[in-house]
């Protein structure tokens, strides 16, 4: 191993490596892109899965969404295009009767308004909403807090609104905890102010009431528009959410195949298809990054290959001066050894730079395509080393052919 | 130094075999200054590269140094070529991306020499050859007798026992040509072994002995006249 720390063995290297030119760029260029190319693509990869969970992230991944539509088949002595709402009733039955299966269930109404606040107004979604809508989409919160069980009981008349609305609504600099907003004319009392999630949300900018606030003011009775269901662990959730309709149905005297009476949407289902999605993009990534690193590797033997037919003359002449084949050998591998290191650093620091250049492009601000696009530091140790083990066998092939023949034979090429 | 008895050497050439060397005895001493002739093809340098390890004999025995050279392997043959032998060739052979210095101490660098101590025998070759000036010059930027005189210092730097030279002259004009046989004898005065292959007459007629070759056997064996040029 001594001879790794000999300046006369990176000497000779470095003479040969400058000597042929041609060889040590095509060869550098092969592996240089391929290490290139698996950097690149795993941290487009990553960068896209992390755009998805920004994007889900506050959402709980098994939840069910369920609201009414109209009947696209008579039933029961009704027309079709029959309009129904879900009820609390609704909620009470599923609860008891899935009480196995739903972990959670946020029961909403929602209706747009103006909100006024002194001189300063702004039209905004509003929702009469249960404490349990936080636990099945984060609200975070900076200042104050989400509505509580008190103030559904006491019908209280407080909001919790987004930072959009505070921007709009109140002066820079004002507290807005405490202060009296106007809406649809009646006074609520702000008790938090919450961010937006960057991710999908169906509420937008919404200003939250307790539920038993909205009902009484905007007289919607038992009615409800939709409700958030999340499932305990390990419940198959697509079966859950067919069980949930079908009673439903049943509860609204809907026919069970009606396709329109009920919509849905299955978060688990759609984030597993999502997940599926970029599972397949990251084999697709490692598959093409790995061949292309194999490719590479092969070119970097070809080329070794040639070239030590190539310098067979001085590889004659060096054993007549009394190089051994050990000495030959190991020069040769030391060479493929070196290329591909410094191929494979160089194509590591391209692919980190490119990332570096999507990221500012295009990994900015709301609607980022990748968020931060990054590649784990052992995937790159494996494939470093992968290909400084695979430059070294396939060195060792005209490493072999160097030395197999007689070395006057190697002196009588010209 | 060089005892070789009954040696015979064949080419296959497809499924014959060419018979080159037929039945070579030949013995030199420490301190010979020996030339071969003979008409091209007769089998002279394939006598060289057998006595230089270059080449491996079918029958007959072959004493280097006292030592019997059998079935050597090539690691063997190569720490050999290393410590008895140097070789000067028609073609040079040089390696062409290094400078002279660098070629001339290529031999110590695998005899295991740290680099320091390398150029520094090797600068003293090149001075002794007079080519001291040129030591930073690549091969391309060099004579072809500059060229052969690098070769020599090259032959000459790990001390050989043996010099083996095939044609060194051969690519020369007339001056260079006796500089380089007076560079060879000035080396044999010094002791050492050397062999060479010539064409021409008043090269050999400047080596002490001259073996005449002629289809693979030995034709003639003499010492030389006019040992006093
Ligand atoms: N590797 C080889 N394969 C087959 N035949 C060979 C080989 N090397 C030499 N020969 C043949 O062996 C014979 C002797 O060759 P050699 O090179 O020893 O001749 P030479 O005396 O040195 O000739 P020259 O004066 O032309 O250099 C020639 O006929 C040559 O063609
Ligand atoms: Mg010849």
């Amino acid at each position: 191993m001594k001879f790794l720390f000999d300046s006369d063995t990176w000497q000779e290297i470095y003479g040969s490596i400058r000597k042929n030119k041609m060889r040590t760029i095509i060869t550098i260029i092969g592996v240089l892109w391929g290490i290139f190319l698996l950097v690149v693509l795993l941290g487009a990869a990553r960068g896209i899965e992390n755009n998805f969970n920004k994007i889900f992230g506050s959402f709980a991944t098994n939840s069910v969404f369920v609201w009414t539509q109209a009947t696209d088949t008579p039933f029961k002595g009704f027309q079709k295009n029959r309009r129904f709402s879900l009820t609390l009733k609704d909620v009470e039955i599923l609860k008891s009767e899935y009480s196995e299966e739903i972990k959670l269930l946020a029961p909403r109404n929602q209706t747009s308004n103006l909100i006024v606040k002194g001189f300063k107004t702004g039209t905004f979604q509003v929702s009469g909403d249960y404490p349990v809508l936080d636990k099945i989409q984060k609200k975070d919160l900076l200042y104050g807090r989400f509505l509580n069980g008190n103030d559904i009981l006491s019908t209280a008349k407080v909001c919790v609104i987004s930072e959009e609305m505070y921007k709009q609504l109140f002066d820079k600099n004002e507290k807005p905890i405490g202060q009296l907003v106007k809406i649809n004319n009646i006074n609520y009392k702000v008790v938090g102010v919450y961010k937006r999630s960057q991710g999908v949300s169906f509420d937008g900018d919404s200003a939250y009431i307790p539920f038993t606030t909205f009902q009484k003011v905007y007289n919607t009775g038992n009615r409800i528009d939709w409700m958030m269901i999340t499932a305990n662990e390990g419940i198959d959730i697509e079966q859950m959410e067919a069980d949930i309709l079908l009673t439903l149905k049943n509860l609204h005297k809907v026919h069970p195949e009606d396709k329109r009476a009920f919509g849905s949407v299955n978060l688990g289902v759609e984030i597993a298809k999502i997940t599926g999605f970029l599972t397949g993009m990251q084999f697709l990534t490692w598959f093409v990054g790995i061949a292309t690193l194999i490719a590479g590797v092969f070119a970097i033997g070809n080329i070794l290959l040639i070239t030590v037919k190539e310098r067979t003359k001085e590889i004659g002449i060096r054993r007549a001066l009394g190089a051994t084949p050990v000495s030959i050998r190991r020069q040769i591998v030391l060479e493929s050894i070196f290329l591909t290191t410094v191929a494979g650093m160089l194509g590591i620091v391209f692919g980190a730079l490119v990332l570096y250049f999507l990221e500012m492009l295009v990994g900015q601000g709301d609607d980022a395509v990748l968020v931060n696009p990054t590649v784990n530091i052992p995937i790159i140790l494996i494939a470093f080393l992968t290909l400084t083990i695979l430059g070294t066998l396939i060195g060792l092939i005209p490493a072999y052919m160097a030395t197999l023949v007689k070395p006057i034979e190697a002196l009588r090429e010209e | 130094m060089i005892e070789i008895k009954k040696l015979h050497k064949s080419y296959p050439i497809g499924k014959d075999k060419l018979h080159v060397l037929k039945g070579i005895d030949l013995h030199i001493k420490e301190g010979e200054f020996v030339s071969i002739m003979g008409s091209s093809g007769s089998g002279k340098s394939t006598l060289l590269n057998i006595v230089g390890l270059l080449d491996e004999h079918d029958e007959g025995e072959y004493y280097l140094n006292g030592q019997l050279i059998d079935n050597l392997n090539e690691k063997k043959a190569a720490i050999l070529r290393n410590k008895f032998l140097g070789f000067v060739f028609q073609s040079f052979n040089l390696i062409s991306y290094k400078t002279a210095l660098e070629n001339v101490a290529l031999p110590l660098y695998y005899k295991g020499m740290a680099r320091k101590e390398r150029l520094k025998i090797a600068m003293e070759y090149l001075e002794k050859v007079e080519l001291g000036p040129w030591a930073n010059h690549l091969p391309n930027e060099l004579s072809g007798g500059q060229k052969q005189r690098v070769a020599i210092a090259r032959a000459l730097v790990t001390q050989p026992k043996v010099v083996l030279a095939d044609e060194p002259t051969g690519a020369l004009d007339s001056t260079t040509t006796d500089n380089v046989m007076d560079l060879l004898r000035d080396i044999n005065n010094e002791g050492m072994t050397v062999f060479v292959i010539t064409h021409e007459e008043e090269v050999a007629e400047q080596t002490k002995r001259v073996v005449r070759l002629k289809d693979g056997v030995i034709i003639s064996d003499e010492l030389t006249k006019t040992k006093t040029i």
